[in-house]
């Protein structure tokens, strides 16, 4: 469904990237992981246009996406949440979910609403609510809703479990394995492993730029370096 | 002190103050969109207001030449001069963001600052060489319908013209039109979303330089219906007419608190009000000793001080967020 090859990019003189290599199949929930600093953010906003690559190729279903903006990517069926979920504040909860749907003219609106709705109630009791006022997990409750109402085939999430209570971080799995579930393939950034390989079919392990792993989630988990590094053994 | 001249004027002054507040909250809300979207302050804004002006002049003239201005209905001709002087400088605005500011979109902040004032020096010399060839004249006077001018007495010390109720409804229209369009419609949720995040708007689908081309089409259709209002009201243009009141627009905005677009509302109307009231009672409260010509003092007195007090305007957020 997604593939990058040897991706190259660069804020101005420093390289973040090199050689980024992954594929993402139908159906998957892939783990991307990595400390701090590793390029996994760098990796998605290039992957969704926000980024311009250096080099290297992306693939969506076989078309190319090198020099296409994000707001045509995103109508192929590919929607990003990005880090630190970029909810408008100042918008409500609904208006949010419009923007959500904002180049849609389709008449499958409302049935996504209800779903969204279905998979986050509280969303659902606080539509009318200025976004800004929500709570942390509502939050990323709505910044996943809003990337849902696009229709994607292929959802990124950057560190949904950011910032987030134990509690809440498992009940977003447990929705984003729903989603999952429904149909939509998932690329998933997680600096908490631990949660991110108990989902995951696959995953990759990003270290300063490169890929240093890849393997089934099974794989990782069992890897020692990964174990030491990552699992905090 | 002369109390019952002082109450018996003070509905005109407050009727001459809305009216001046209703223009400068046109003209501001074309600044406050624009900063806003972008957080750059469109300096040329003043001389996209002044080309509606423009715009409606040439038409009632051109009516004029022809005999039609008399025999055609006056509220036709209205509409036409409004229509017309919106559509100029929403066409003005759009081109002037794509050609001199689109391409310094990265540039450092002060690049497209300077580019802006650039912007409004050339186009108010365009104007006025323009005006000089085709019309060999510098000032033009709006021609006058009759209608317009004619007067109701509501009391011994209020009156008012037709063509003053004629800017305030036209003003009162737009204001609440551009509400509903920012606030009703999906378009204006993607204004003010572009406005909070580009990046997130564009990963909404939203094309986000079609959403600041739209931004400045409607701030400067907004600022081109308050040129040919002004025209309406006060008569006589020059080239150089929109620089102060564009001036005056902005404190305006920064009043109500810049990019809140209520707030440009608000301050227009607060800042005509301070404005008129000191024309009209500095001199007569002072004995004579400070003249009307202290209005602007005065008004930007207060301004100055509701700023210290305010620094974010009188609707500004006090915190604003940023991701
Ligand atoms: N806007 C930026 N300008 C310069 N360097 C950046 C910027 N964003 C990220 N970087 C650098 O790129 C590298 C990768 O960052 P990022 O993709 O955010 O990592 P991660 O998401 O894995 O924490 C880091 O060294 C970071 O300092
Ligand atoms: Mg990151």
């Amino acid at each position: 469904m997604l593939s990058v090859d040897v991706l190259d990019v660069a804020y101005g003189q420093i390289r973040a990237l090199k050689g980024v290599a992954l594929a993402v199949g139908r159906g998957e929930i892939v783990a991307l992981l990595g400390n701090n600093g590793a390029g996994k953010t760098t990796t998605l906003k290039t992957i969704s246009g926000l980024l311009r690559p250096t080099s290297g190729t992306i693939t969506l279903e076989g078309q190319p996406l090198a020099g296409v903006p994000p707001h045509e990517i995103v109508m192929r069926g590919l929607a990003h949440v990005p880090e630190g979920r970029r909810i408008f504040n100042r918008l409500t909860v609904r208006e949010n979910l419009v923007m959500g749907a904002y180049t849609r003219r389709d008449a499958g609106i409302a049935a996504d609403l209800d779903r969204v709705f279905a998979l986050f109630p509280r969303l659902g009791e606080r539509v009318a609510q200025v976004a800004g006022t929500l709570s942390g997990g509502e939050q990323q409750m709505l910044a996943i809703a809003r990337a849902l109402m696009l229709g994607p085939r292929l959802l990124l999430l950057d560190e949904p479990s950011m910032g987030l209570a134990p509690v809440l971080v498992e009940q977003i799995f447990d929705t984003i394995v729903d989603i999952n579930r429904q149909g939509t393939t998932i690329l998933l950034v997680e600096q908490n492993a631990a949660m991110a390989l108990s989902i995951a079919h696959r995953g990759y392990v990003l270290e300063t730029g490169s890929i240093a792993l890849a393997g089934t989630a099974a794989e990782l988990s069992d890897n020692a370096d990964v174990r030491r590094a990552y699992l905090g053994e | 002190m002369d109390y019952p001249l002082l109450v018996g004027i003070f509905p005109q002054v407050l009727l001459d103050g809305i009216i001046l507040g209703f223009m400068y909250a046109l003209i501001a809300l074309g600044y406050t969109m624009v900063y806003g979207v972008l957080e750059f302050i469109n300096f040329a804004h003043s001389e996209i207001f002044i080309v509606g002006a423009f715009v409606g002049v040439e038409i009632l003239l051109s009516l004029k030449g022809a005999g039609l201005l008399e025999t055609l209905p006056w509220p036709l001709v209205l509409v036409l001069i409004l229509v017309a002087g919106m559509a100029g400088s929403a066409a003005l605005a759009v081109s002037v963001e794509r050609i001199a500011y689109r391409p310094l979109r990265a540039a450092p902040r002060l690049i497209p600052l300077i580019s802006a004032i650039g912007v409004s020096f050339f186009l108010q010399d365009l104007i006025r060489l323009v005006e000089s060839v085709w019309r060999n004249a510098f000032n033009l006077v709006y021609p006058t319908m009759d209608v317009l001018n004619e007067r109701f007495e509501l009391t011994s010390t209020l009156d008012v013209s037709v063509k003053s109720l004629v800017v305030i409804v036209a003003a009162l229209l737009m204001l609440w039109a551009l509400h509903a369009i920012v606030n009703r419609t999906k378009v204006g949720t993607a204004i003010r979303a572009v406005a909070e995040d580009q990046a997130a708007a564009s990963l909404m689908g939203i094309n986000v330089n079609r959403i600041i081309s739209l931004t400045f089409l409607i701030g400067g259709a907004m600022g081109g219906a308050a040129g040919v209002l002004f025209g309406v009201q006060y008569g006589l243009i020059n080239p150089y007419s929109g620089f102060i009141p564009g001036l005056k627009a902005f404190t305006a905005a920064v009043l109500g608190g810049i990019g809140n677009i209520p707030g440009a509302m608000v301050g227009g109307i607060v800042l005509g009000l301070l404005e008129a009231f000191a024309a009209s009672y500095l001199s007569l409260l002072t004995g004579g000793a400070f003249g009307a010509e202290y209005k602007d003092i005065f008004a930007f007195s207060v301004l100055i001080l509701i700023l210290i007090f305010r620094p974010k305007g009188l609707l500004g957020e006090v915190v604003r967020e940023r991701a």
